[in-house]
């Protein structure tokens, strides 16, 4: 394959940089090992055009791909970690802080905004792997909290997209109780009526798994994700045993019921919609008496 | 998961209990002669023997307290049922899939009032260890104690948890049958349940395992109890690759009961008899049973729209961040 080799810089300037795509003309498919024409990839989103791979994407562009004319309003961006258990392993935490801040331009690891969807309002939270591995410490706690609560005060449906390690090791048993925090901002919702789209991307596990991602009314998944509660690795230590080919993956979960969707990244904002559009009540048909008049069960 | 997988080396250190142990088995040889020219020494021993467990147990660092955490003498659920309630049934069964042993629910009254209890159970024993899954429930443990305590909610019962597991059970099976949806559905429903709900972590909190049982109006630590996002040892483990950092770790992690209450994340630390819960299950019991009853009653004051208010704030608190303009 020599004639793939490349000895130059490729003429072509490579567009906007996501951090974990390799650069270049070509680039390598992680799905099916192909050689693949970068322009095409990104074409098509960041997916493989041979086979459907979907490569890892920032939240900005998830943002941008999804919201009306890619446009949104972010809001708490300037909520930033503190160092509250002064914790230190080979680097210190707030070390690390800063070191993934600069990687990202961003102060934590979840983008909140809000958009519209095919003009439908919505509050979004979007989660950035690059981050710290997305995992989530105080500061997504406190953001898809405040998104959770902004969707309730102006009934507009609340989507998130995760994509995390699960809670943030560095932050202790404070990372753990967001949890609970953010699923009970998310119980009040749901007495509301306000509908809640949990979208998984690869991968989400952990403690995010185990609160919201799993909480969605309708719950979907880009192809090919790691979905689950403990990570593979765990797993295998436990019960010391290789896991089965494509445990975990979506297509699994959808499998045993864990999913409503698998639905690929170019038709996700479609989809959102018209799951949107059939749940969604908005503010101004809410009758005078509330929706309450039936309890929920 | 708080504790190693099953099967994996034990990385224990329980040396700062040999005083302890050296000065018991002392008394013990000394009473067994019933020479009753002893009783004044045995009785300056036993002395000695208070003295020195408050001295062993006042310096405890976090590692050692997560070995007293992890102790096969502490009290568990049953153990706190068979002394704080009559009336006890147990309930069985989630409805859907299984019963299991890992997760104990029921109802019984508790100082005259009905009450549900949920709680985790490990074994003690080598047969009721793996009967008890070494204290890690699967999703059904985590739907049946969210049926119970629905039920409790119905018929307007306030609701005790026990919380001691090294975390939910990380297996295929569990996976399989959703172990992340049960514990997230606990966590909404328990915000959304209309009586008082009181917590306390008895031994290990074991992460998202733990606090599938662990949203209520008060959340209380036995002093020597620890509650975290992960055990030293996988912390170690991922961060280190090495297991033999846990110890650095359990510092780092700020797991101990007094740690947690200085971030906010529990209500009430309930103190532990001279020499921790093992050496006195039964104070261990009444001190919890004290704590519970003071709470029961500071609560039943409140509304169900209050409890849920309280509740809610209780949790909405919790997080340490800042502002950062760039």
């Amino acid at each position: 394959m020599a004639w793939f080799r490349k000895d130059k810089k490729p003429k072509v300037q490579p567009e906007e940089r996501t951090s974990q795509i390799p650069e270049g003309l070509w680039i390598k498919c992680d799905g099916c090992r192909e050689i693949i024409y970068r322009k095409e990839v990104v074409r098509r989103n960041w997916i493989c055009p041979k086979c459907g791979f979907h490569f890892s994407i920032g939240a900005r562009q998830r943002l941008e791909s999804l919201l009306d004319d890619g446009a949104y309003d972010e809001f708490g961006q300037h909520l930033a970690a503190t160092d509250p258990l002064k914790f230190k392993d080979k680097k210190a935490y707030r070390d690390r802080l800063v070191d993934y801040r600069a990687k990202t331009g961003m102060n934590d690891a979840v983008i909140t905004a809000s958009g519209t969807i095919e003009g439908i309002p919505v509050v979004a939270a979007v989660m950035e792997y690059e981050f710290m591995g997305g995992s989530m410490g105080s500061v997504v706690g406190e953001k898809i909290t405040r998104a959770a609560e902004l969707a309730l005060a102006e009934r507009r449906p609340l989507f998130v997209i995760s994509t995390s390690g699960g809670a943030r090791m560095q932050e202790g048993a404070l990372s753990l109780m967001q949890m609970a925090k953010i699923s009970a901002a998310l119980a009040r919702l749901h007495e509301a009526r306000i509908p809640f789209l949990s979208i998984l991307a690869d991968p989400t596990t952990g403690g995010v798994t185990a609160s919201y991602a799993m909480l969605g009314d309708v719950i979907i998944a880009e192809p090919g994700a790691l979905i689950g509660f403990a990570g593979p690795r765990v797993i295998e230590q436990t019960i010391r045993q290789k896991l089965p080919e494509g445990f975990q993956r979506s297509e699994f979960l959808l499998e045993h019921g864990m999913l409503d969707l698998v639905v690929p990244r170019g038709e996700m904002r479609d989809t959102v919609a018209r799951v949107l559009r059939l749940l969604w009540i908005p503010a101004a048909e809410v009758p005078a008496a509330g929706l309450a008049s039936t309890s929920l069960a | 998961m708080l504790s190693p997988a099953p099967g994996d080396p034990p990385v224990t250190d329980e040396s700062f209990e040999k005083p302890i142990l050296e000065l018991e088995q002392k008394i013990e040889e000394l009473a067994g002669l019933g020479n009753p020219a002893l009783e004044s020494e045995i009785a300056s021993l036993r002395e000695k023997l208070d003295a020195v467990r408050r001295e062993v147990y006042s310096q405890l660092d976090p590692w050692q307290k997560t070995q007293v955490a992890r102790h096969p003498r502490r009290p568990y659920t049953l153990d706190f049922v068979g002394g704080l309630l009559e009336d006890w049934i147990e309930l069985h069964g989630d409805r859907r899939f299984s019963d299991d042993h890992a997760i104990v629910a029921g109802m019984g009254r508790f100082r005259g009032r009905p009450v549900a209890v949920v709680g985790h159970q490990k074994g003690r024993a080598t047969r009721e260890k793996i009967q008890r899954n070494f204290g890690m429930p699967r999703p059904e443990g985590y739907r049946k104690a969210l049926r119970v305590m629905q039920m409790a909610e119905k018929f307007g019962r306030p609701i005790l948890t026990f919380i001691d597991t090294p975390g939910a059970y990380p297996g295929i099976d569990a996976e399989e049958r959703g172990q992340a949806e049960a514990i997230a559905f606990n966590l909404r429903e328990m915000a959304r349940l209309r009586v008082p709900v009181i917590c306390t972590v008895t031994g290990e909190g074991g992460s998202g395992g733990a606090l599938a049982i662990g949203v209520g109006n008060r959340v209380n630590m036995l002093e020597y109890s620890v509650y975290s996002v992960i055990s030293p040892e996988g912390c170690a483990s991922i961060l280190w690759r090495d297991a033999a950092k846990a110890p650095e770790m359990a510092q780092a992690l700020r797991l101990t009961a007094p740690d947690l209450k200085d971030l906010d994340v529990i209500d009430e630390i309930i103190p532990e008899p001279a020499g921790a819960a093992h050496s006195d299950p039964q104070g261990t019991i009444d001190a919890v049973g004290q704590v519970l009853e003071r709470q029961l009653g500071e609560l039943a004051t409140l509304s169900a729209d209050e409890l849920l208010e309280d509740r809610y704030q209780r949790f909405r608190r919790i997080g340490k961040f800042t502002e950062l303009h760039a």
